[in-house]
Protein backbone atom coordinates (compact mmCIF):
# COMPACT_ATOMS: atom_id res chain seq x y z
CA UNK A 1 0.00 0.00 0.00
CA UNK A 2 2.76 2.42 0.99
CA UNK A 3 4.46 1.86 -2.35
CA UNK A 4 1.31 2.81 -4.23
CA UNK A 5 0.92 6.00 -2.15
CA UNK A 6 4.55 6.92 -2.65
CA UNK A 7 4.19 6.09 -6.31
CA UNK A 8 1.39 8.57 -6.85
CA UNK A 9 3.40 11.38 -5.31
CA UNK A 10 6.72 10.43 -6.87
CA UNK A 11 5.21 11.31 -10.26
CA UNK A 12 7.74 9.26 -12.16
CA UNK A 13 8.90 5.72 -11.71
CA UNK A 14 5.70 4.20 -10.33
CA UNK A 15 3.38 5.52 -13.03
CA UNK A 16 5.46 3.69 -15.64
CA UNK A 17 5.05 0.42 -13.77
CA UNK A 18 2.34 -1.06 -11.54
CA UNK A 19 4.48 -3.53 -9.64
CA UNK A 20 6.09 -2.16 -6.44
CA UNK A 21 9.76 -1.41 -7.04
CA UNK A 22 10.69 -2.17 -3.41
CA UNK A 23 9.42 -5.74 -3.76
CA UNK A 24 11.14 -6.21 -7.12
CA UNK A 25 14.36 -5.02 -5.50
CA UNK A 26 14.02 -7.56 -2.64
CA UNK A 27 13.61 -10.39 -5.14
CA UNK A 28 16.55 -9.18 -7.24
CA UNK A 29 18.80 -8.82 -4.19
CA UNK A 30 17.99 -12.38 -3.08
CA UNK A 31 19.90 -13.57 -6.16
CA UNK A 32 23.49 -14.50 -5.21
CA UNK A 33 26.37 -12.38 -6.53
CA UNK A 34 24.19 -9.33 -7.14
CA UNK A 35 25.76 -6.44 -5.27
CA UNK A 36 24.06 -3.26 -6.41
CA UNK A 37 21.24 -2.34 -8.76
CA UNK A 38 20.97 0.86 -10.75
CA UNK A 39 17.53 2.52 -10.49
CA UNK A 40 17.00 2.28 -14.28
CA UNK A 41 17.69 -1.48 -14.15
CA UNK A 42 15.11 -1.79 -11.37
CA UNK A 43 12.44 0.08 -13.36
CA UNK A 44 13.18 -1.98 -16.50
CA UNK A 45 13.03 -5.28 -14.59
CA UNK A 46 9.66 -4.30 -13.12
CA UNK A 47 8.35 -3.34 -16.56
CA UNK A 48 9.71 -6.56 -18.08
CA UNK A 49 7.96 -8.57 -15.36
CA UNK A 50 4.65 -6.90 -16.19
CA UNK A 51 5.14 -7.71 -19.87
CA UNK A 52 5.99 -11.27 -18.89
CA UNK A 53 2.80 -11.67 -16.85
CA UNK A 54 0.74 -10.36 -19.78
CA UNK A 55 2.55 -12.67 -22.21
CA UNK A 56 2.19 -15.77 -20.03
CA UNK A 57 -1.51 -15.15 -19.44
CA UNK A 58 -2.41 -14.42 -23.08
CA UNK A 59 -0.24 -17.21 -24.52
CA UNK A 60 -1.65 -19.80 -22.10
CA UNK A 61 -5.22 -18.68 -22.79
CA UNK A 62 -4.84 -18.75 -26.57
CA UNK A 63 -3.19 -22.19 -26.61
CA UNK A 64 -5.12 -23.69 -23.73
CA UNK A 65 -8.23 -25.77 -23.43
CA UNK A 66 -10.00 -23.26 -21.17
CA UNK A 67 -10.75 -21.10 -24.19
CA UNK A 68 -14.17 -22.69 -24.80
CA UNK A 69 -15.22 -21.88 -21.27
CA UNK A 70 -13.69 -18.37 -21.41
CA UNK A 71 -11.46 -19.19 -18.48
CA UNK A 72 -7.74 -19.39 -17.82
CA UNK A 73 -6.92 -22.41 -15.67
CA UNK A 74 -3.82 -23.84 -13.99
CA UNK A 75 -3.61 -26.67 -16.55
CA UNK A 76 -3.37 -24.08 -19.38
CA UNK A 77 -0.30 -22.67 -17.63
CA UNK A 78 1.33 -26.05 -16.95
CA UNK A 79 0.75 -27.03 -20.60
CA UNK A 80 2.49 -23.82 -21.68
CA UNK A 81 5.45 -24.52 -19.38
CA UNK A 82 5.81 -28.00 -20.84
CA UNK A 83 5.29 -27.20 -24.53
CA UNK A 84 6.77 -23.75 -25.13
CA UNK A 85 10.55 -23.29 -25.22
CA UNK A 86 10.29 -19.71 -24.00
CA UNK A 87 8.46 -20.77 -20.83
CA UNK A 88 10.33 -24.01 -20.21
CA UNK A 89 12.21 -22.51 -17.25
CA UNK A 90 8.85 -22.58 -15.44
CA UNK A 91 8.37 -26.35 -15.85
CA UNK A 92 9.53 -27.12 -12.28
CA UNK A 93 7.25 -24.60 -10.60
CA UNK A 94 4.23 -25.30 -12.84
CA UNK A 95 4.20 -29.09 -12.91
CA UNK A 96 1.36 -30.99 -14.53
CA UNK A 97 -1.20 -32.44 -12.19
CA UNK A 98 -1.74 -36.18 -12.00
CA UNK A 99 -4.20 -38.20 -9.93
CA UNK A 100 -2.76 -39.43 -6.62
CA UNK A 101 -3.77 -43.00 -7.50
CA UNK A 102 -1.80 -42.82 -10.76
CA UNK A 103 1.25 -41.41 -8.94
CA UNK A 104 1.13 -44.16 -6.28
CA UNK A 105 0.83 -46.79 -9.02
CA UNK A 106 3.92 -45.37 -10.83
CA UNK A 107 5.81 -45.31 -7.52
CA UNK A 108 4.91 -48.95 -6.82
CA UNK A 109 6.02 -50.06 -10.31
CA UNK A 110 9.32 -48.23 -9.85
CA UNK A 111 9.95 -49.94 -6.49
CA UNK A 112 9.21 -53.36 -7.98
CA UNK A 113 11.71 -52.71 -10.78
CA UNK A 114 14.38 -51.69 -8.25
CA UNK A 115 13.74 -54.82 -6.16
CA UNK A 116 14.11 -57.01 -9.25
CA UNK A 117 17.44 -55.39 -10.08
CA UNK A 118 18.71 -55.94 -6.53
CA UNK A 119 17.67 -59.61 -6.66
CA UNK A 120 19.51 -60.03 -9.98
CA UNK A 121 22.67 -58.48 -8.50
CA UNK A 122 22.47 -60.77 -5.42
CA UNK A 123 22.13 -63.86 -7.65
CA UNK A 124 25.24 -62.86 -9.64
CA UNK A 125 27.35 -62.37 -6.50
CA UNK A 126 26.19 -65.77 -5.11
CA UNK A 127 27.31 -67.44 -8.37
CA UNK A 128 30.73 -65.73 -8.12
CA UNK A 129 31.21 -67.01 -4.55
CA UNK A 130 30.21 -70.57 -5.54
CA UNK A 131 32.81 -70.62 -8.38
CA UNK A 132 35.66 -69.46 -6.14
CA UNK B 1 19.06 -9.50 5.72
CA UNK B 2 17.09 -12.76 5.46
CA UNK B 3 13.98 -12.52 3.32
CA UNK B 4 10.75 -13.97 4.58
CA UNK B 5 9.00 -16.21 2.05
CA UNK B 6 6.20 -13.70 1.53
CA UNK B 7 8.71 -10.96 0.61
CA UNK B 8 9.55 -12.82 -2.57
CA UNK B 9 5.92 -12.76 -3.74
CA UNK B 10 4.42 -9.97 -5.76
CA UNK B 11 1.14 -8.39 -4.59
CA UNK B 12 -1.88 -10.44 -5.73
CA UNK B 13 -4.02 -7.40 -6.47
CA UNK B 14 -1.52 -5.97 -8.95
CA UNK B 15 -0.92 -9.33 -10.64
CA UNK B 16 -4.67 -9.85 -10.96
CA UNK B 17 -5.10 -6.43 -12.54
CA UNK B 18 -2.31 -7.01 -15.07
CA UNK B 19 -3.83 -10.40 -16.05
CA UNK B 20 -7.33 -8.95 -16.35
CA UNK B 21 -6.17 -6.10 -18.58
CA UNK B 22 -4.24 -8.51 -20.82
CA UNK B 23 -7.01 -11.06 -21.37
CA UNK B 24 -10.16 -10.42 -23.43
CA UNK B 25 -13.26 -9.14 -21.62
CA UNK B 26 -15.31 -11.71 -19.79
CA UNK B 27 -12.47 -14.22 -19.33
CA UNK B 28 -12.13 -15.44 -15.76
CA UNK B 29 -8.94 -16.64 -14.13
CA UNK B 30 -8.95 -19.28 -11.41
CA UNK B 31 -7.32 -18.43 -8.08
CA UNK B 32 -4.88 -21.25 -8.66
CA UNK B 33 -3.90 -19.82 -12.05
CA UNK B 34 -3.37 -16.34 -10.57
CA UNK B 35 -1.20 -17.76 -7.80
CA UNK B 36 0.79 -19.76 -10.37
CA UNK B 37 1.36 -16.67 -12.54
CA UNK B 38 2.50 -14.73 -9.48
CA UNK B 39 5.07 -17.44 -8.65
CA UNK B 40 6.15 -17.50 -12.29
CA UNK B 41 6.66 -13.73 -12.22
CA UNK B 42 8.92 -13.99 -9.15
CA UNK B 43 10.95 -16.72 -10.85
CA UNK B 44 11.17 -14.53 -13.95
CA UNK B 45 12.64 -11.66 -11.89
CA UNK B 46 15.27 -14.05 -10.50
CA UNK B 47 16.13 -15.42 -13.96
CA UNK B 48 16.29 -11.98 -15.54
CA UNK B 49 18.48 -10.71 -12.69
CA UNK B 50 20.85 -13.65 -12.87
CA UNK B 51 21.17 -13.27 -16.63
CA UNK B 52 21.63 -9.47 -16.42
CA UNK B 53 24.24 -9.98 -13.71
CA UNK B 54 26.27 -12.22 -16.05
CA UNK B 55 26.38 -9.36 -18.56
CA UNK B 56 27.39 -6.89 -15.85
CA UNK B 57 30.20 -9.18 -14.68
CA UNK B 58 31.43 -9.60 -18.27
CA UNK B 59 31.75 -5.83 -18.40
CA UNK B 60 33.55 -5.98 -15.00
CA UNK B 61 30.87 -3.83 -13.42
CA UNK B 62 29.34 -4.56 -10.02
CA UNK B 63 26.20 -2.52 -10.59
CA UNK B 64 23.38 -3.86 -12.72
CA UNK B 65 22.34 -1.26 -15.25
CA UNK B 66 19.66 -0.82 -17.91
CA UNK B 67 21.70 -2.24 -20.79
CA UNK B 68 22.38 -5.42 -18.77
CA UNK B 69 18.64 -5.94 -18.35
CA UNK B 70 18.00 -5.31 -22.06
CA UNK B 71 20.73 -7.79 -23.02
CA UNK B 72 19.20 -10.33 -20.65
CA UNK B 73 15.84 -10.06 -22.44
CA UNK B 74 17.53 -10.87 -25.74
CA UNK B 75 19.33 -13.77 -24.11
CA UNK B 76 16.07 -15.36 -22.86
CA UNK B 77 14.53 -14.93 -26.32
CA UNK B 78 12.10 -12.19 -25.37
CA UNK B 79 13.34 -9.82 -28.07
CA UNK B 80 9.91 -8.38 -28.59
CA UNK B 81 10.15 -6.87 -25.08
CA UNK B 82 12.89 -4.55 -26.37
CA UNK B 83 10.64 -1.91 -27.95
CA UNK B 84 8.29 -1.37 -24.99
CA UNK B 85 11.23 -1.52 -22.56
CA UNK B 86 13.22 1.08 -24.49
CA UNK B 87 10.14 3.32 -24.59
CA UNK B 88 9.72 2.90 -20.84
CA UNK B 89 13.39 3.74 -20.30
CA UNK B 90 13.10 6.91 -22.41
CA UNK B 91 9.97 7.96 -20.54
CA UNK B 92 11.68 7.34 -17.20
CA UNK B 93 14.75 9.37 -18.20
CA UNK B 94 12.58 12.25 -19.41
CA UNK B 95 10.69 12.22 -16.11
CA UNK B 96 13.93 12.20 -14.13
CA UNK B 97 15.22 15.20 -16.10
CA UNK B 98 11.95 17.02 -15.57
CA UNK B 99 12.10 16.46 -11.82
CA UNK B 100 15.74 17.47 -11.59
CA UNK B 101 15.07 20.57 -13.66
CA UNK B 102 12.05 21.64 -11.65
CA UNK B 103 13.95 21.54 -8.36
CA UNK B 104 16.93 23.35 -9.76
CA UNK B 105 15.39 26.80 -9.70
CA UNK B 106 18.20 28.20 -7.59
CA UNK B 107 20.76 27.12 -10.14
CA UNK B 108 21.30 27.24 -13.85
CA UNK B 109 18.05 28.60 -15.28
CA UNK B 110 17.39 32.27 -16.06
CA UNK B 111 15.47 34.21 -13.45
CA UNK B 112 12.12 34.35 -15.29
CA UNK B 113 12.02 30.62 -16.00
CA UNK B 114 13.24 29.91 -12.51
CA UNK B 115 10.40 31.95 -11.03
CA UNK B 116 7.77 30.15 -13.13
CA UNK B 117 9.20 26.71 -12.35
CA UNK B 118 9.64 27.67 -8.75
CA UNK B 119 6.00 28.70 -8.37
CA UNK B 120 4.71 25.64 -10.21
CA UNK B 121 6.69 23.12 -8.19
CA UNK B 122 6.99 24.91 -4.89
CA UNK B 123 4.11 22.97 -3.38
CA UNK B 124 5.64 19.70 -4.62
CA UNK B 125 9.00 20.62 -3.10
CA UNK B 126 7.51 21.72 0.22
CA UNK B 127 5.51 18.48 0.44
CA UNK B 128 8.70 16.49 -0.05
CA UNK B 129 10.58 18.44 2.62
CA UNK B 130 7.75 18.02 5.13
CA UNK B 131 7.53 14.30 4.53
CA UNK B 132 11.24 13.67 4.65
CA UNK B 133 12.19 15.83 7.59
CA UNK B 134 9.26 16.51 9.83
CA UNK B 135 6.74 13.67 9.84
CA UNK B 136 8.75 10.90 11.64
CA UNK B 137 9.93 13.11 14.45
CA UNK B 138 7.34 15.86 14.55
CA UNK B 139 6.57 16.53 18.16
CA UNK B 140 2.94 16.84 19.20
CA UNK B 141 1.70 20.35 19.96
CA UNK B 142 2.10 21.17 23.61
CA UNK B 143 -1.26 21.32 25.38
CA UNK B 144 -2.76 24.79 25.48
CA UNK B 145 -2.84 26.34 28.91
Amino acid sequence: MADVVVGKEKCGEQRLVSLPLSRIRVIMKSSPEVSSINQEALVLTAKATELFVQYLATYSYRHGSGKEKKALTYSDLSDTAEESETFQFLADILPKKILASKYLKTLKEKREEEEEEENDNDDESDDDEAES
Amino acid sequence: MAERPEDLNLPNAVITRIIKEALPDGVSTSKEARSAISRAASVFVLCATSCANSFAMKGKCKTLNASDVLSAMQEVELQWFMTPLKEALEAYRREQKRQEGSCDFFGKRDSETATLIGQFDLSCLLTRIVRQLLIPSFPPHPPKK
